[in-house]
């Protein structure tokens, strides 16, 4: 179980798909930052190939901050400073992409 | 659980400098243990006491001395990427032969071994990168 954490907008595409070329089963995949444009319907078509066992994530500040808390595609749970604590307790692994 | 923190990104102009110190609060006040931060890159640059943001900014520098002095963290900074960065302690403005110091108080010029042995001893490292 690997926590991902990704900083950057889609577009960084290729940061998008080097993470999701290193998932495993179980994983989960937390964007923060500039990350949370990632989380916006829009961007459904690069995470709907993921297998069910993979949870994803995005940051409320971040979020709130862009002005996107109404525009998250329903794939993502939104989650609080404590829930990003607790998911990387939760995952063996944390790796960051940036 | 014991965690370390490495931060990459420079407090002046990258959010990231800003989510390591609310997930090393946070994570605190949840009660775990923070071991290390270890500011490497331009990360350095939060340990520059001549850093002065303007009123309604945040200012990083005091925010972490502030939680390390109340939590007893270990702020280690990468010498190599200081030293080039101009942030100096007293050693190093010797053998450099500059004007002055600069390293902040609560912060400590140290080598890559204690990014190892971060690793080694701590639960979970956290990056915060550029």
């Amino acid at each position: 179980m690997t926590l991902h954490l990704l900083n950057k907008s889609p577009q960084s595409m290729s940061l998008y798909s080097n993470m999701l070329a290193s998932l495993s089963d179980n994983d989960s995949i937390l964007l923060i930052e500039d990350g949370a444009y990632g989380a916006l319907s829009a961007h459904n078509k690069i995470f709907k190939s993921l297998p069910d066992t993979v949870s994803l994530f995005v940051l409320r500040a971040d979020t709130e901050a862009r002005g996107l808390s109404e525009r998250v595609s329903a794939l993502f749970e939104v989650i609080d400073d404590n829930q990003f604590v607790e998911l990387t307790c939760q995952n063996v692994k944390v790796v960051s992409w940036y | 659980m014991k965690f370390s923190l490495v931060v990459h990104s420079s407090p002046i102009s990258q959010q990231s400098a800003a989510t390591a110190f609310r997930f090393a609060k946070t994570a605190l006040e949840a009660g775990h243990e923070i071991f290390r931060v270890f500011y490497y890159g331009d990360g350095v640059l939060v340990a520059n006491s001549q850093i002065a943001p303007p009123q309604d900014e945040i200012n990083l520098p005091e925010m972490w001395q502030a939680l390390a002095k109340q939590y007893d963290i270990d702020l280690v900074v990468c010498i190599a990427a200081a030293v080039k960065r101009g942030v100096l302690d007293d050693n190093e403005a010797k053998r450099y032969e500059k004007d002055a110091a600069n390293l902040a108080a609560g912060f400590e010029l140290s080598g890559l071994g204690q990014l190892a042995e971060a690793i080694a001893l701590s639960d979970r490292v956290i990056t915060f990168g550029a």
